[in-house]
């Protein structure tokens, strides 16, 4: 039995081989993800291991705002803390420490800052060399004016021991400093993982990074040996009162653990993501060849069974050959992973600049059972309905003519209704309602499957129409019947296209109202000429910023009407964690769209603040209450906890251009993490050329590498360019899927050729040529992939229109479907169809006339 | 190792020479066709076959299964290439043309009916007899077709699909398929294997009609000696030879011969 089931699978290896290879690639990035996430975690625990060997506990102060993710600020630490922690008993070594996100480094070459996306910039105190830190090069900065930089940075930036450096810091402009060392990383890496250092003097640390004199961002301490973390962890709280945050060693560990599983969490559920839509694609195509097999089968099945063999053991034979392709598929998919996961891995080393611990990959058991539970699941679901179908075959079809009879499509066709209904009611209910995230992706599946089963009845009279184009020829009007002749055949392989083809319809359809929605915001809204701004999307940690005295110059400037610097960072608000932003108020109300409702909405004087309507709602604020605000920085007046009471003076309407708290221009410099704008905004005087004043300003903003005065125009573009971007990498991950899809057009167009034998021969002994032949066969491979690619626009379209008015709160207001685009996608579906049928095509073309009409 | 076919050899080579009053509609000059390359496979299906098909005459290929009566139709088609020998239609050589020669030679040139499967399933009655002339882009004569078509007496069957006909109903339709084209010759291989013998009758008279109404070159293998009957000619083939032919063949002469065959072949 197993041999004959095998014999029957080496002799139809290309068949095999197609179906298969949707789930080798699914399987791939399944075992990819899990290898690549377990091999990455297992490094950098062995990093972080090697960087806090020596710390025991950590001392930082408190968060104002917020309780330690992303842009949060740490409060400095005295010196005096340092004495009272050194005198703790068990205490080996205590050290103040600087170590803050935000020092940016410019480029001698473009004079843009490096490594604006990505790890950390960090600035630190040169304390002197540690376990972790030792001098490569050069020496120790021996001024303020010094300063000694990682390896990593070195090789970024092309700097030498001697060279002068410039340096953008968290409280200072564009400044000059000179290298005068160069750093190695225990272990003799240029860095961790990607993260820069530019090390100062404890002095120009203290006065760049943190903003205060005696005092440090952290202290590090070591225990005495045979002192367990907790306990002195409870020991130093103690002595230090509730002022600070103390964290044992492997408290810390764990956090930058943390960090970094989310930063692979994003790899992995990119990889399975594509392993989901490769595997349901996959499924149509293993479905359709399965039934195809059964169909030619039919005649030999029936026989089987004529000669007593059970319904039991047709459907075996069936779903046997399943397994054996899905335990296939998988262990080709799982070794493929690996080498996924091997080169991501030195991407990820390439792009930090330094080998990762521990040689080769570390493979989890999960790695293993999930690659081959999901390949041979998958292909076991695929089989079940042809197993199902080869089973019900009678006996006396053995002996009936095979007929080409269609059975009828209103119970699929019903259920598919019925199915699509649901999908959609939950996909609202995911969008609209307040369910997770499953519900929207289970509805997304059950629609797409719904919506696959609806196609057969779909099929016909879209054929017609898509086939009409091509019927004024002979072979085109034969290749159209033939991609009607089997509704199901047809309407699967369609299927298959169709979800990866709607996919990127979707996002294109999301992107493009996004767009349209940025563009209109921007005009609607802004009635600023030009805007000094970064890269819409500066790094996290610390934001593009520019010299304030900026300001002064451009207002001095003929043609400027007026000029606002604008800020923003997250403040605490009676203790709720709100977005809040500083400007000249008076003067910002000129450049955006902005109405006050209640008091007055004007230039703030410190201790003065306006809230939006919805806050006023929430909180019961009303114009004259006072109301605690807490900022990064500690502000002057502020109590221990660094909440500070201030006076609402208006109440303004939020809109999707301006929402929050708006604060005075002197308490974000003194509160804000970064205390310079990140923003500005210009209004010329009547008359004034936009590109004439563009230029001065730029002008005045040559010392400040991370932003550049830009038009409306100019901003629009910028953020459609990003968007782009982002399409273009989800494109290339969507392509995959219409790479699996076209397999399947392949696939189907060869079985049925093969099918159709007989029929070929007779074409071609009544004269029809090969180069006919090769038509015929093409038009009907494009009217498939031009069915699909219809269905997957339609399908697209209305996902992303769903998912666009559900993100309408958000400020994706406009609903824009782009049409060039989804042209566009047509015709790749024709070039798609083409291609698809040139193996499908000669080998039709090549049908032995002879042998064809003598093939039973 | 034929030598048994001797007494008849003489009988067959009186007949050779192409008579100078008729044009020839397909010839077959020192056929050879030969499967096989080692000494122990090697088959002679055709073993220097040479004869005339008259213009305008109903000839029938009859002699025993294996006897090579296919392989020469196949030949004379141009379906298939002869190892060695020469093939005309018309006065067209067929042997040494490429693929696209020879698809644009059986396009115009050859009809064909098979013993079965001669439709297209996804045409209708009338899209299949249009088949030759729509590959071709050759418009339809509309009077000659409304001729076939009534001849061959599908009429308010035409827009129907093959399965929805009956077996002699199709075997009809691919005869007015092969006659639309107004082919030089058509070649049928057993037009009536697969019909009871009513359906046998309509097919046949239909080809009979259609070399005496509209003088068509017909050639048809077969095994039934009634169906030879209504030929013109009767050729026998045995072991690739021709080892005999019969003008104005009855049914009980055609069964005398075979009789004769099989026992010259000691069955
Ligand atoms: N492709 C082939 N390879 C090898 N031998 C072949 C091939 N085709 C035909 N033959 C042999 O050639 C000989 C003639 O075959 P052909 O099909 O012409 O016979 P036939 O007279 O048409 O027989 P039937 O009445 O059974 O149809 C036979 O011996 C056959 O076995
Ligand atoms: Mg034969």
């Amino acid at each position: 039995m197993l041999r004959a089931i095998f014999k029957s699978l080496l002799s139809r290896k290309l068949r095999l081989l197609l179906s298969g290879f949707a789930v080798v690639l699914g399987v791939m990035a399944v075992s990819g993800a899990f290898v690549l996430s377990d091999t990455l975690t297992k490094s950098f625990d062995d990093l972080f291991a090697t960087a806090n060997k020596n710390l025991d506990v950590q001392i930082t102060g408190n968060r104002n705002v917020g309780d330690g993710g992303g842009d949060s600020f740490a409060t400095p630490v005295p010196e005096k803390a340092v004495a009272t922690v050194k005198d703790v008993p068990g205490v080996k070594k205590a050290e103040g420490s600087i170590g803050l996100n935000g020092a940016r480094v410019v480029d001698k070459d473009n004079g843009k800052v490096i490594g604006s996306q990505g790890p950390p910039r960090l600035g630190i105190a040169w304390t002197g060399e540690t376990d972790l830190m030792q001098i490569a090069e050069g020496t120790a900065p021996k001024n303020d004016k010094e300063v000694i930089i990682n390896q990593g940075l070195a090789k970024k930036g092309d700097f030498k021991v001697g060279d002068t450096i410039d340096v953008l810091t968290l409280l200072q402009p564009k400044s000059t400093y000179t290298v005068s060392g160069i750093f190695e990383l225990s272990g003799g890496r240029e860095s961790l993982g990607g993260e820069t250092y530019v090390g100062f003097t404890l002095a120009e640390a203290q006065r760049v990074m943190l903003g205060q004199s005696d005092a440090y961002s952290a202290i590090d301490v070591e225990a005495n040996d045979g002192v367990s973390q907790t306990q002195l962890k409870a020991d130093i709280e103690n002595a230090l009162g509730g002022a600070y945050t103390v964290k044992t060693g492997d408290e810390v560990a764990d956090e930058q653990k943390a960090d970094v599983e989310e930063f692979l969490s994003i790899f992995r559920n990119v990889l399975l993501g594509f392993a989901g839509v490769a595997l349901f694609v996959g499924i149509f195509l293993i479905l359709n060849t399965f039934s195809i097999i059964v169909a030619q089968r039919t005649k030999e099945l029936a026989l089987f069974r004529a000669m007593g063999a059970s319904r039991r053991q047709i459907m075996w034979t069936v779903l046997l050959e399943a397994i054996v392709i899905g335990v296939i598929a998988s262990f080709l998919g799982f070794l493929a992973g690996l080498g996924v996961a091997a080169g991501l891995k030195a991407l990820v080393e390439s792009s930090s600049g330094s080998a990762l611990p521990g040689s080769g990959l570390s493979i989890p058991p999960i790695a293993i059972i999930a690659s081959f539970t999901v390949g041979i699941i998958v292909t076991l679901i695929a089989a079940v309905v042809p197993a199902l179908r080869a089973a019900r075959i009678a006996p006396i079809a053995a002996m009936r003519q095979a007929a080409d009879t269609q059975k009828p499509l209103r119970k699929i066709t019903i259920a598919g209704a019925i199915l699509t209904a649901l999908g959609m009611a939950l996909m609202g209910w995911g969008l609209f309602g307040d369910a997770s995230i499953w519900a929207l992706l289970g509805g997304v599946l059950f629609t797409y499957i719904g919506v696959a089963m609806l196609t057969p009845s779909i099929a016909k009279p879209v054929i017609d129409v898509v086939g009409r184009v091509f019927s004024w020829s002979l072979p085109g009007k034969l290749g159209r019947r033939n991609s009607a002749r089997n509704p199901r055949r047809t309407a699967i392989t369609a299927a298959a296209l169709m979800v990866g083809i709607s996919l990127i319809a979707g996002v294109t359809v999301l992107g493009s109202s996004i767009k349209t929605s940025f563009a209109k915001l921007v005009s609607d809204g802004v009635k600023a000429e030009l805007l000094i701004i970064g890269d819409l999307d500066g790094g996290e940690g610390a934001r593009p910023t520019y010299d304030p005295a900026v300001i002064d110059e451009v207002k001095a400037l003929p043609d400027v009407a007026y000029v606002t610097p604008y800020q923003n960072d997250n403040v605490e608000l009676d203790g709720n964690e709100e977005f809040a932003s500083a400007a000249d108020w008076t003067t910002m109300q000129q450049m955006i769209d902005v109405e006050g409702i209640q008091g007055e909405f004007r230039d703030l004087k410190p201790g003065e603040i306006i809230v939006d309507d919805k806050m006023a709602d929430e909180l019961d604020l009303k114009v004259g209450s006072t109301v605690g605000v807490a900022t990064n920085r500690k502000l002057p007046g502020s109590n221990d906890g660094g909440v500070k009471d201030m006076t609402v003076v208006g109440i303004y309407d939020q809109s999707e251009f301006l929402g929050g708290l708006l604060l005075s221009e002197d308490d974000a410099k003194a509160g804000f993490s970064q205390p310079q704008p990140s923003e500005g905004y210009i209004k010329l005087k009547d008359g004034a050329d936009v590109n004439v004043v563009k230029d001065q300003v730029d002008d005045i903003l040559a010392n400040n590498p991370e932003v550049s005065a830009q038009t409306q125009g100019e901003l629009v573009e910028q953020g459609k360019k990003q968007i782009d971007q982002l399409l273009i990498i989800i494109y290339i991950l969507l392509a995959l899927a219409i790479v699996i899809a076209v397999l399947g057009v392949i696939n189907t167009l060869a079985l049925s050729i093969l099918e159709r034998t007989r029929e070929l021969g007779l074409l071609r002994a009544v004269g029809l040529t090969r180069a006919q032949t090769m038509r015929m066969v093409t038009v009907e491979s494009i009217v498939i992939a031009v069915f699909g690619s219809l269905l997957g626009i339609v399908v697209g379209c209305g996902l992303g229109t769903a998912i666009v008015k559900a993100l309408k709160d958000d400020g994706i207001s406009e609903l824009d479907f782009p049409w060039t685009r989804l042209i566009i996608f047509l015709i790749i579906a024709i070039v798609v169809g083409l291609f698809a049928a040139i193996i499908p095509a000669i080998k039709a073309a090549r049908t032995n006339v002879l042998r064809a009409i003598s093939y039973e | 190792m034929n030598s048994e076919y001797n007494h008849l050899e003489n009988a067959v080579t009186t007949t050779e020479p192409a008579s100078a009053t008729h044009a020839v509609a397909a010839r077959a000059v020192d056929v050879w066709k030969v499967y096989g390359n080692s000494e122990q496979t090697r088959v002679n299906a055709l073993a220097g076959v040479s004869v005339d098909f008259e213009q305008g005459k109903f000839t029938a290929i009859m002699g025993p299964s294996g006897s090579g009566k296919s392989t020469l139709m196949h030949c004379l088609a141009g379906l298939d290439e002869v190892t060695q020998g020469e093939v005309s239609i018309g006065d067209l050589r067929i042997n040494g043309l490429n693929d696209a020669g020879l698809t644009k030679m059986r396009r115009s040139k050859v009809g064909f009916i098979f013993q079965q499967f001669n439709l297209l399933p996804t045409l209708t009655a009338k899209e299949n007899i249009t088949l030759p002339l729509d590959i071709g882009g050759r418009k339809p004569d509309q009077a000659w077709m409304d001729l076939v078509i009534k001849t061959v007496g599908l009429g308010d069957r035409l827009g129907h699909k093959p399965t929805e006909l009956s077996g002699g109903q199709q075997q009809r339709v691919a005869c007015a398929r092969a006659l639309v084209a107004r082919p030089e010759v058509i070649f049928a291989d057993e037009p009536t294997g697969n019909l009871d013998s009513r359906s046998g009758a309509d097919v046949l008279s239909f080809l009979r009609q259609s070399v005496d109404e509209f003088g068509q070159t017909i050639v048809m293998v077969t095994h039934d000696p009634h169906a030879a009957s209504y030929a013109d000619r009767v050729i026998f083939l045995a072991d690739g030879k021709i080892v005999a032919h019969m003008d104005q063949p009855t049914e009980d002469r055609v069964l005398d011969q075979m009789k004769n065959l099989d026992a010259a072949r000691g069955v």
